[in-house]
């Protein structure tokens, strides 16, 4: 029986959930267990609702996955909110001395965690690590792991010690007390694999490529990026700046960039709203720049702490006039190291910016996976002036060439004057308005968009060759689509997925050809137009047969796309229709409503 | 040579300076670039004192765009913009001065000499410089000219005990403008420097240090 174990820890902002979930992550993944972990949290810093779910597998996990097995409910609200999310045989950990009269549901197991605190541990501070040791218990898990995680976490010393103790006292209680099946989920490794999510998958991707300058302001769901870069500048020798303003942040790395650092800034969608005007400067200077959007509900605030796919369509446009970009949506915790990693190499060798769109869902989850290897990552500065090759005295900035792309020549690096203006310009980069001149570089500048579509991979298929149905989505629904594939092959249908992580220059001819294939065709998308499908039009020609979508600031999950699937088959035409989940298969609409209207 | 957007020269200025610290950076502006469009920018360069030389020419009006007043236009300037007369005036000097700026000096483009040893002495001060240029526009501003200035610049340099590192006295300084405008050295003080407190350019300039992937060996143990 393969392993699929749902974790759930739910309480109010500030009473430690994220710090739980974590730790639950952490035991498992250290017994070679695979973890797919994601936050669900309010935009506030106490109170209202706020949950994570640990969904613990002994295969690779893409997605979250509904039904809960254990949830540590930290308060009464999470109960409520939950427990018609419960997976038979499910158990609900909540302190029955603090939340009374809460009915009867058979999954409940009142723990007295406060009281154990205190007494075993000696504050109550720690009640949360004795619903820790309970759910480890309950699964007949190995509770030295923990206690070894809980050091890590703690550092040695009085708080760590007072953790293990409550760990302990939780484990004991629940195994004494509990009278239900306890299921076992033993250690099957000792395989050590990296924990860690898109933010910092991103983060070690820059740092391994070389990115020295990173300016910043902060913004969720990539603040953690700037903090990463911050926290490791004096070890691996890099800057960070944290700007006035986004306005700032982007002209300053493409300030370093001129200077010759690889440099990058990372930001939501409203932030690279103001960074709109900085884009085309570095398109029309050719500065290289890597900027991170990590996407969220919009538009203005929207959904600050929630995920969407929206910016697609913004980022494919943004500013006026006519240049190169790239655009790259990474797929997974693992492949935002890579795409980010070769983004810089991208950025030097077009001289442009690639902008690198995840969501607040792929920064935010964690995952395992297998270490880096540092070893496969390269390094391609494109072409740098070299005074071997030519006079300094000759330099042009802007030379016209024939793939569009000219020598780059670094300020005060040798005697070659590096010329630039954000006014269209000559070869030298002075400068013009001559009409001659005017044509000749916004050719060259465009032609460099042909030499990049030489790179661009063919988006990854999943399932068989040629199926009926293709699924097709872009980004972090990576998983979530890949799963709903497994799901609906085992029901005996015939589909597949085709994926894209490369947006733009666009893979046309793969998409178009996908598209012959299949008889019917969905895009999956968490935005409410379906932006992907918008691209495929206007680059392929074609429509697909359907779009399912989700724009509540929730990510998807591999039942909610296979239900939608399942109806979307049912019905004729092309209508497009908005994806309604079945209640029985889907809590989704419960998990939106705000504590209050509960009661 | 740069040439950055309007208002935006002084961050790019500030990227390649962190790049490359062995670089003169010179960031050059008018004053509707610098106090109105760039006016954040110039308030928290200064704030965080990078080690930049920011030249101003302040005409007090916007020339290329053929009239309209600016953020150091005189109350009452007319314009086709302000058609009831500009209203209350940044003054750079002293908000150069309460932002954190370590050397805030004034010049004027009718006396070459003075002005030269002024953005001298801006460049090899360490620390955010703002030399704010007297520039007058003989197109558009027809009412702060040359003649207008002479009649009312003088050196600090000829007034006996004007101490530039006394803040309250720059300030003071800094409120003159009308009958008496002062120019030189307003403001100067040694602080603290941003780019002096970034490790990583203790090794040298960041476009000269290796690229090397494998150092990043040791984060990912951090994760496992």
């Amino acid at each position: 029986m393969p392993v699929d174990f749902n974790f759930m820890v739910g309480g109010e902002a500030g009473q430690g959930v994220q710090s739980v979930g974590f730790l639950l992550a952490k035991a498992f993944a250290r017994g070679g267990y695979h973890i797919f972990s994601d936050q669900d949290y309010e935009s506030r810093i106490r109170g209202g609702h706020n949950f994570s779910r640990v969904r613990v597998g002994d295969d690779r996990i893409g997605a979250i996955t509904e039904s809960v097995d254990i949830l540590i409910a930290l308060n009464r609200d999470s109960i409520e909110l939950h427990q018609t999310e419960m997976a038979d045989g499910g158990v609900i950990i909540f302190n029955g001395e603090k939340v009374k009269d809460i009915g009867s549901n058979g999954s409940l197991f009142s723990i007295p965690l406060e009281r154990l605190a205190r007494e075993k541990a000696g504050d109550k501070v720690v009640s949360n690590t004795v619903a820790l040791g309970a759910a480890l218990a309950l699964v007949d898990y190995d509770r030295e792991i923990l206690n070894t995680v809980l050091i890590e976490y703690f550092g040695r010393g009085k708080i760590a010690d007072g953790n293990i103790a409550a760990a302990d006292a939780g484990y004991e209680y629940a195994k004494a007390e509990y009278r239900g099946e306890i299921r076992h989920l033993k250690p099957i490794s000792t395989i050590k694999r990296m924990l860690l999510n898109g933010n910092e998958a991103i983060s070690l991707g820059a740092i391994a490529a070389g990115c020295k300058f990173m300016s910043a302001y902060p913004m969720t769901p990539a603040s953690p990026i700037m903090e990463y870069m911050a926290a490791k500048s004096e070890a691996l020798d890099l800057v960070m700046v944290h700007a006035e303003d986004e306005i700032a942040a982007i002209n300053m790395a493409i300030g370093a960039s001129y200077a010759g650092v690889r440099a990058m800034t990372a930001t939501s969608g409203s932030g690279f709203c103001l960074m709109v005007e900085g884009l085309g400067l570095a398109g029309i200077t050719e500065t290289p720049l890597v900027i991170i959007d990590g996407q969220r509900p919009g538009p203005a605030v929207g959904l600050p702490t929630r995920t969407e796919q929206g910016d697609l369509q913004f980022v494919l446009h943004a500013h006026h006039g006519d240049f190169p970009r790239a655009v790259i949506a990474p797929a997974d915790v693992e492949d935002a190291f890579w795409v980010t990693a070769r983004a810089f190499n991208w950025a030097e060798k077009y001289q442009l910016p690639v902008i690198i769109l995840t969501d607040h869902h792929l920064a935010t989850s964690y995952a395992t996976v297998e270490p880096f290897d540092l070893g496969q990552v390269t390094i391609d500065r494109g072409l740098l002036f070299s005074s071997r090759d030519e006079e300094p005295s000759e330099y042009m900035r802007h030379r016209v060439t024939e793939s569009g792309i000219s020598p780059r020549a670094l300020p005060g690096l040798s005697k070659a004057l590096v010329v630039t203006d954000c006014d269209e310009h000559n070869e030298e980069g002075h400068l013009t308005e001559d009409a001659g001149e005017r044509t000749l570089q916004v050719q060259k500048r465009l032609r460099k968009l042909s030499s990049l579509k030489q790179e661009i991979s063919t988006p990854r298929q999943y399932g068989p060759q040629k199926a009926e149905t293709t699924l097709i989505g872009w980004g972090s629904t990576y998983g979530a689509i890949h799963e709903a594939v497994d799901i609906l092959r085992k029901e005996g249908a015939s589909i597949n997925m085709l994926h894209l992580s490369e947006l733009w220059p666009f893979p046309a001819e793969a998409v178009a050809d996908a598209l012959s294939i299949a008889r019917n065709s969905y895009v999956i998308e968490n935005n409410a137009t379906g932006q992907l499908a918008r691209l495929i039009k206007t680059e392929t020609g074609k429509d697909v047969s359907g779009k399912i979508l989700k724009f509540d600031g929730r990510p998807f999950t591999p039942a909610h796309i296979a239900e939608a699937v399942r109806k979307e088959a049912v019905k004729d035409g092309d209508n497009v229709r908005l994806c309604r989940p079945s209640t029985d298969v889907v809590s989704g609409l419960r998990q939106f409503r705000h504590p209050e209207s509960v009661k | 040579m740069f040439n950055s957007l309007h208002g935006r020269p002084v961050p790019p200025a500030i990227g390649a300076k962190i790049a490359n610290p062995a670089l003169v950076v010179i960031a050059v502006s008018g004053d509707g670039d610098a106090y109105g469009e760039g006016g954040n920018h110039f308030i928290h360069a200064a704030r965080r004192n990078h080690d930049i030389t920011y030249l101003v020419h302040n005409n007090q009006v916007y020339g290329l765009t053929k009239g309209q007043a600016s953020p150091t236009s005189d109350v009452g300037f007319i314009t086709k913009t302000t058609p009831y007369g500009a209203t209350n005036p940044v003054n750079p000097i002293s908000l150069a001065i309460v932002s954190g700026a370590s050397f805030v000096a004034r010049g004027f483009a009718g006396d070459v000499e003075h002005l030269s040893d002024l953005i001298k002495k801006g460049i090899t001060h360490r620390g955010f410089a703002l030399i704010d240029i007297l520039q007058p526009c003989i197109i558009f501003n027809h009412k702060n000219t040359f003649q207008w200035y002479r009649e009312r610049v003088y050196k600090l340099e000829s007034e006996n005990g004007y101490d530039s590192s006394d803040k309250k006295a720059a300030l003071e300084k800094a409120l003159e403008w009308g009958e008496k405008i002062p120019i030189g050295i307003i403001y100067r003080k040694e602080l603290p420097v941003y780019e002096d407190q970034l490790p990583a350019l203790h090794k040298g300039p960041l476009v000269t240090q290796e690229i090397a992937p494998k150092r990043a060996e040791s984060l990912l143990a951090e994760f496992m």
